[in-house]
């Protein structure tokens, strides 16, 4: 079988899902693949010292920066000509936009993130979560290519061998453009709990301390600072519970639940989150749970491996000098 | 200015979905207007608020889904269209979009076309970039802030990365995330409105189009693992005792 992988990058930095595409794509078969942009020598490198028989580069003014249209158009024009059996993408902003249009061009379809992948003689069917993973689906795609995304931590990642090469090919960029970019700005903490290997997370509960005699929204605030301090000494990221959210306490990329994205992290710390069905569907795949509530009765409790029942203002930051002390920071 | 909010009805969101017997259940939870997709129609009310014109809503699903469209009337869209026809129950989202963009074609065009981010049931936000591709528009995808200037959309696109933002001329497609802003609650007078209004029901026929062949289907339906977690409480007499055992318990599963 041969794999197209489409490695996605913004800015030089490759989302890392893209490696874990491309280590799937080399159980299967023949993995090839594409880099689109300017200034990608790095990431070529990259691609190869990964596990890539062959490079396709893309190398043209017009791809310096994503833009759906001209990427898809090129993508969609490699395809054709090479015939790839399946093409795969991590799951980001990006190529879930490149992937849809492109299935449109080949008259294909798309299978979303995908958790699972097994062969039933010629045909692949894929596993994926729907109802905000409260059910799975077994899927297959009829058009050729097969198109797949597949989220951050599904799949594992391959070892890099420094030094491996294989074939370069250039490929040629359809330069037709829609859309303008004028500009961007880096979110002020860089957020991605999609890739993180520990999460903690706040909920309701970080607004509501009666004792500190603050306001809520200072009390979140101080609560939240407490969060991030944890997850900065675990190298981790801050997420949050839908409750947080609507409150104003964090911005919508911390949500965890009911973004159609199941986080898989190895340790996942809730902290005043009760656990609604959407939250514990977005995190019960970590593998493992800890959970610090007020409340004895919470539901958060039937999805953690160790619980406390206690003030997450006085357990966490005891948490964060317990760790730093046996970890040695 | 032409404004169409697609939108979609789904089982809610507190709703325990289940599969059995080869099926999607729901219990007695009720339908309603996919979450996301009331960011659509708040996102589209607040252009015709800055610059005039009309709000349709747009649907795709059985008779049922006039509901879905009728809290969009409430919410303050100006008129509403259903597209619904039996040749429709095995829809895949480039389907979907090939028919969106014909309904989209007899309603007469628009000047912007608004989707929620993706869906609560499949969830596979493909349909909005589809339905651009079908149409051969430019796509601006999960925009947080939306500016209208001589012709010109530009968006404020949320990534991964931060925020990028990008313009294309109009006819545009665009999809919306959360921070558009809170979708406003229907008015007693708009719901009064879409209690009376009458909801066209467009069929395939009535877009000139034929039913599309799905390229993506389904051949099983599974519900997850069920983890039978015994939860081990840490308990002590003291914060400090209670973090010190914990971090011991975290430390000994070495996931750090």
């Amino acid at each position: 079988m041969k794999t197209f992988i489409y490695i996605d990058h913004f800015k030089g930095e490759v989302q890392p899902a893209s490696w874990e595409a491309l280590g799937l794509a080399k159980s299967f078969g023949t993995a090839v693949a594409l880099v689109f942009g300017t200034g990608t020598d790095e990431i070529t490198k990259a691609a190869f010292e990964y596990g890539a028989d062959e490079v396709i580069v893309v190398d043209d003014a017009a791809l310096t920066d994503y833009r759906a249209e001209p990427y898809a158009s090129t993508l969609s024009a490699l395809a054709s000509s090479a015939t790839p059996d399946l093409i795969l993408f991590p799951t980001t902003a990006r190529t879930r936009e490149l992937a849809a249009m492109s299935a449109v061009d080949l008259s294909t379809g798309v299978l979303t993130d995908v958790a699972k992948f097994e062969m039933n003689g010629e045909q692949l069917v894929a596993t994926r979560p729907i109802y905000e993973g409260k059910v799975l689906e077994k899927t297959v795609c009829s058009g050729k290519p097969v198109m797949a995304t597949i989220p951050a931590r599904a799949f594992p990642k391959p070892e890099r061998v420094a030094g491996k090469t294989g074939t370069l090919i250039k490929g040629e960029a359809k330069t037709e453009a829609l859309t303008t970019v004028l500009g961007y700005s880096a979110s002020e903490s860089a957020v991605n709990i999609g890739d993180a290997a520990v999460i903690v997370s706040g909920g309701r509960g970080v607004s509501n301390n009666p004792s500190l005699g603050l306001d809520e929204a200072a009390t979140a605030k101080k609560g939240f600072e407490m969060i991030g301090e944890l997850a900065t000494l675990l190298g981790g990221a801050v997420g949050a519970s839908r409750a947080a959210v609507d409150g104003g306490y964090v911005t919508y990329a911390h949500q965890v639940g009911q973004t159609g994205k199941v986080v898989s992290p190895d340790l996942y710390i809730a902290c005043g989150i009760s656990g609604a069905i959407q939250h514990l569907v977005g995190m019960r795949n970590a593998k493992v749970i800890v959970a610090i509530n007020k409340d004895a009765d919470a539901p958060v409790f039937s999805q953690a491996h160790y619980g406390v029942v206690g003030d997450l203002f006085a357990i966490v930051p005891a948490l964060t000098e317990a760790l730093r002390t046996k970890m040695g920071k | 200015m032409k404004i169409i909010a697609c939108i979609k009805q789904v089982p809610d969101s507190e709703a325990k979905v289940r599969a059995e017997d080869g099926k999607v259940t729901w219990g007695d939870a009720p339908l309603v207007i996919n979450p996301f997709d009331e960011y659509a129609v708040e996102g589209a009310l607040q252009q015709k608020e800055a610059l005039g014109g009309t709000v349709t809503a747009l649907c795709i699903g059985p008779e049922s889904a006039r509901d879905a469209l009728k809290h969009a009337l409430a919410m303050g869209a100006d008129d509403a269209v259903l597209v619904s026809d039996a040749a429709l129950a095995e829809l895949d989202t480039v389907g979907a979009a090939r028919v969106l963009a014909a309904a989209i074609n007899k309603i007469g065009g628009a000047d912007m076309v608004i989707f929620g981010r993706q869906t609560l049931d499949n969830g596979a936000g493909l349909t909005p970039a589809q339905t651009a591709r079908v149409l051969g528009w430019p796509m601006l995808g999960l925009s947080g802030q939306i500016k209208v200037d001589a012709g010109n959309v530009t968006v404020d696109r949320i990534i991964e990365e931060g925020r990028q933002t990008v313009s294309a001329k109009m006819p545009v497609v665009l999809s919306v995330v959360q921070s558009i802003g809170e979708p406003r609650y229907p008015s007693f007078m708009g719901i009064r409105k879409a209690s009376k209004a009458t909801i066209p029901v467009w069929s395939l026929a009535d877009v000139n189009t034929a039913a599309p062949a799905p390229v993506v289907t389904r051949i099983e339906l599974m519900n997850p693992p069920v983890k039978e977690r015994a939860v081990e409480m840490i308990t002590g007499e003291s914060a400090a005792e209670i973090a010190d055992k914990l971090a011991d318990k975290i430390l000994a599963e070495k996931v750090l």
